[in-house]
């Protein structure tokens, strides 16, 4: 039988204003296993405290229920003061009686009698209560980033900085990701180039940090503090170590006819590449569905030329597995497929381009070195539409677009139409939109100086049709501002497309048993007070594989996640939490009930052999949990048709109980 | 197969060459199309109204006699098939409006069993693409159209809604440049495949129809057309007579005639 204390808190008057303590106190003293019960002005004082811990130490008491505020605000502070007196903190239960009494009842009767039963169901599970004890495990002092762009990149050097080592897996042959392809950011205007290569070389320079470039993740097993990954190292057919990067075999290789995915397939390159000049690591990477030697066994010009003898047609996929205290997922966006917006005529024009597009035809390292030039026939474009939001807040198209606003084209879109206007005045240059969204530090001023100073054309409304005719773009849209039907003949019409996760994410989701949305982005551990976390511990979320961002919001949340990073890397030991499911091995029939449920995979099955009572043995498959990956959510309990699935602290006899002390 | 089957008004006096081969060739293909018993009007356009009942309760006849025969329900002109498709969605997906129809259907019939959109109504050519395969289509084929260069006119009330009438992807649809690939013809891709050709506007203002049929064919034709088909009789008349009569507009039933090497019969 428990030796039970019973604390009653007035907390000022937000409790007694409401409930009777007194009545409370004395209702409760006669309960079953009751010793003591008290009431006092502010419990979670230090006089409140030093108060419990006289108690424990004159009546003897094994267990403590404090009526107070939400175990939230002070169940971890009244945990301390039992175990300062020597019991153990689990024994002590809360009852909130402000939150859920106080806070909410305007009538004493009412607020008191709900409390007197709330402190009779605390008591009756207290009674059940047992002792727990955390466990600890051992942290791996090494994080690993999922994607290399500017998210992982910031993410990567922010935990090398701190001394943690970092590898970044990149599937792509080059590290830098979107931010490498575009031309000019804002607010600024600085050269994305500028900014970003300085960061991709100290990526490649930093002791701490390792690259596995045209590399990606296969799979991740282990918990946090201790995840095991494999990472396929693809064959990219060029020795990583001896290139110099001089870039001779991507002049000589014949086969000059691979379309460009750096520049969007607006040129060509060669089936050995080096995808842009900046690239990390400079390193050649052979294409094998393009390449001639590979294909048919015939060629090798690049093999020939290497000086360095870094060619090496032989290789094959290399697994590399190595563990990890924390995971970053940084796996970005990419935009989305104009395959179903056929009446804007992408499919039909080489002249309807998107926004990315765009941004290649005005980089100096792009297709036209920088010129503004109509991809069709090479000439300077005089008339030039911009749609908004195609494919974005798409609510009756969800199946071809998205519901979701996507953020940055407003932004770039702004952009694009004033560095236009600036290097070609002799620019007509058109905007048609939903909404002008630019909430920002100096977003609002930007849109606000492509209208006034540049004289771009913002027309509120929509397009609606686009006809290729006679080298012209035949625009139809709406002007809903003056209800007018528009017609313009346009050069070049540039579609500001929806961005949409990474296709790689939901797999890594998958592996990492991380929660994802509807729209395949991360959801977050909570929306507002931990928004660089996943649910799932250890694994930490950075840039748009999260939600749209643009870079300035991308940098500031890498560096938050690497800061979520740090702290968990820093600790020696993770103290775990004690209360966890566990599986009671002769009650389970290994039906997979709980597997099936556990959002964190904690669950694994065993064969295990048992004795009978007649005094055979016989193989069976029971449920296991592992303790330092069961975040307690209590899914399993509710599953288990056999009742074997229990939750340590919160275990059914003892809910039970709370329910009958409720009901009686 | 036996497919129920609605002609539609126009197919008995404009557009009775569209209805003769549209049987025809369906019975070439095994599909025999039993004309519905004392079918009236579909009513020509769907009232967006929505307390609007008696216009749709002559295609809710038609749906109720196919569901009674436990037959599909087979329109070809576009018009038909839009009104009669959108009326059994909406009893299908709007309770109040299905309750009400019904109670206009028990008025002297108490015998009367309620209809709740049970019956499937198919297009002539969602029945060629569905249910008889555009591959058996092409098997069929005796006089293959190689070499013609066919622009395929959808028109706006084919596919729209696109969600109630889930025939094709509305902005980039495919159905009619498959059925003419079948056929062993070139389907020419051109911008204004899908836009209005004025409909009913004719009666009103001429001039208007006149500039948006104009503008359909004059796309086809810089887009290489040799001719446009069509499974609307409006749309046919629109083009021919307000279009400027650059590119022949023909039914799509003549062209499969002509390929299935029935069309002289």
């Amino acid at each position: 039988m428990q030796r039970i204390g019973v604390f009653v808190c007035h907390c000022g008057t937000n409790i007694a204003g409401t409930v009777d303590v007194k009545a409370v106190a004395e209702a409760l003293k006669s309960e079953p296993g009751v010793v003591v019960s008290r009431e006092y002005q502010y419990m979670c004082s230090q006089a409140g405290q030093d108060l419990i811990r006289e108690d424990i130490r004159e009546n003897k008491l094994t267990g403590i229920v404090v009526c107070s505020c939400s175990p939230r605000m002070h169940e971890a502070t009244f945990r301390k003061t039992a175990a300062s007196a020597g019991i153990n903190p689990y024994m002590v239960e809360i009852a909130n009686i402000r939150e859920q009494v106080s806070w909410v009842h305007k009538d004493m009767a009412q607020g008191t009698e709900k409390a007197i039963i709330l402190g009779r169901a605390a008591i009756a599970k207290v009674n059940l209560n047992t002792p727990l004890t955390p466990g600890e495990t051992p942290v791996t002092k090494r994080a690993l980033v999922i994607g290399g762009g500017i998210a992982g990149i910031q993410t990567a050097l922010d935990i090398a900085d701190a001394g943690f080592e970092v590898d970044i897996v990149e599937k792509q042959p080059t590290i830098g990701g979107k931010m490498a392809q575009l031309d000019k950011t804002f607010p600024t205007l600085d050269c994305a180039a500028c900014i970003l290569t300085p960061k991709m070389v100290d990526v490649a320079q930093h002791e701490k940090i390792r690259i596995f470039s045209y590399s990606e993740v296969e799979s991740i097993g282990g918990f946090v503090g201790n995840f095991e990954v494999t990472i396929r190292k693809k064959a990219r057919y060029v020795k990583e170590e001896i290139c110099t990067g001089c870039g001779l075999c991507t002049e000589m290789c014949p086969q000059k006819k691979v379309p460009n995915e750096f520049n969007l397939g607006m040129d060509n390159r060669r089936a050995v590449y080096i995808p842009f000049a900046q690239a990390v690591p400079k390193v050649a990477t052979i294409d094998a569905d393009y390449c001639t030697m590979l294909k048919s066994g015939k060629c090798g010009v690049c093999s020939k030329v290497c000086t360095a003898g870094a060619i090496d047609y032989k290789q094959k996929d290399e697994l590399i597995s190595e563990k990890y205290g924390a995971i970053v997922a940084a796996t970005g966006f990419n935009p989305i497929s104009m395959d179903k917006f056929d009446e804007f005529a992408y499919s039909q024009s080489k002249d309807v381009i998107t926004s990315l597009e765009y941004e290649r035809l005005m980089n100096a390292a792009g297709p036209t070195g920088g010129k503004l030039l109509r991809p069709s026939d090479g000439e300077h474009p005089h008339t030039i539409v911009f749609v908004q939001c195609v494919g974005s807040r798409c609510e009756a198209c969800a199946e071809k677009g998205k519901e979701y606003c996507s953020k940055i084209c407003c932004m770039y879109t702004a952009k694009h139409a004033m560095l236009t206007r600036d290097k070609y005045p002799d620019t007509d240059v058109y905007v048609f939109y939903i909404d002008v969204r630019t909430p920002g530090k100096n977003f609002d001023e930007f849109y606000r100086r492509a209208v006034e100073e540049y004289g771009v054309h913002y027309i509120k409304g929509m397009v609606g049709k686009v006809v290729p005719e006679g080298g012209k773009l035949k625009v139809q849209a709406s002007d809903m501002l003056a209800n007018k039907q528009l017609h313009i003949d346009a050069d070049l019409v540039v579609l500001a497309a929806a961005i949409e996760p990474d296709k790689s994410a939901r797999p890594l989701a998958t592996m990492l048993t991380a929660s994802m949305d509807t729209n395949d982005f991360f959801t977050e551990a909570h929306p507002k007070l931990r928004p660089v976390e996943s649910p799932t511990a250890g694994v930490f979320l950075s840039g748009a594989c999260q939600g749209p961002k643009d870079i300035p919001e991308t940098v500031s949340q890498a560096g938050a996640a690497a800061a979520k990073v740090i702290g968990l890397l820093a600790k020696d030991k993770l103290t775990g939490n004690p209360c966890v499911a566990s599986s009671d091995e002769l009650m389970c029939n290994g039906c997979s009930s709980c597997e099936k449920v556990c959002p964190y995979g904690a669950i694994t099955y065993i064969d295990k052999e048992f004795r009978m009572p007649d005094r055979s043995t016989r193989i069976r498959r029971v449920a296991q949990v592992n303790p330092a990956v069961c975040q307690g959510c209590g899914c399993c309990t509710v599953a288990c048709p056999s009742g074997a699935m229990n939750l340590r602290g919160f275990a059914n006899d003892q809910i039970m109980a709370e329910v009958d002390a409720i009901c009686k | 197969m036996k497919v129920s089957y609605f002609p539609g008004c126009t197919l008995r006096t404009k557009a009775r060459d569209l209805d003769l081969l549209s049987r025809r060739c369906a019975e070439a293909l095994g599909v025999t199309l039993e004309e519905i018993d004392d079918w009236q009007c579909c009513g020509g356009v769907f009232t967006t109204a929505r307390d609007e009942i008696a216009t749709k309760l002559s295609s809710v006849r038609a749906l109720k006699a196919a569901k009674a025969k436990d037959q599909m329900l087979v329109t070809v002109c576009s018009a038909c098939h839009n009104v009669i498709k959108q009326t059994n969605h909406a009893m299908q997906t709007d309770s109040d409006f299905a309750l009400r129809v019904n109670n206009y259907m028990n008025i002297g019939d108490p015998e009367n069993q309620p209809y709740y959109g049970e019956t499937k109504v198919l297009h002539f050519l969602e029945l060629l693409r569905d249910v008889v395969g555009f591959e058996r289509v092409q098997a069929a084929v005796k006089n293959p159209l190689t070499g013609r260069r066919i622009g395929a006119y959808y028109g706006c009330l084919l596919l729209r809604p696109g969600k109630t009438m889930a025939m094709d992807d509305v902005e980039n649809p495919s159905i009619i440049e498959d059925f003419l690939r079948a056929l062993g013809a070139e389907p020419v891709i051109y911008a204004m495949r899908n836009e209005c050709c004025g409909g009913y506007i004719t009666l009103e203002d001429k001039g208007l129809a006149a500039k948006k049929s104009s503008a359909v064919l004059a796309d086809a034709k810089s887009a290489g057309a040799e001719a446009v088909i069509t499974a609307c009789p409006l749309c046919k008349y629109n083009l021919e007579k307000n279009g400027g009569g650059e590119v022949p507009v023909i039914y799509f039933t003549e062209l499969l005639a002509e390929a299935l090497g029935i069309k002289e019969d």
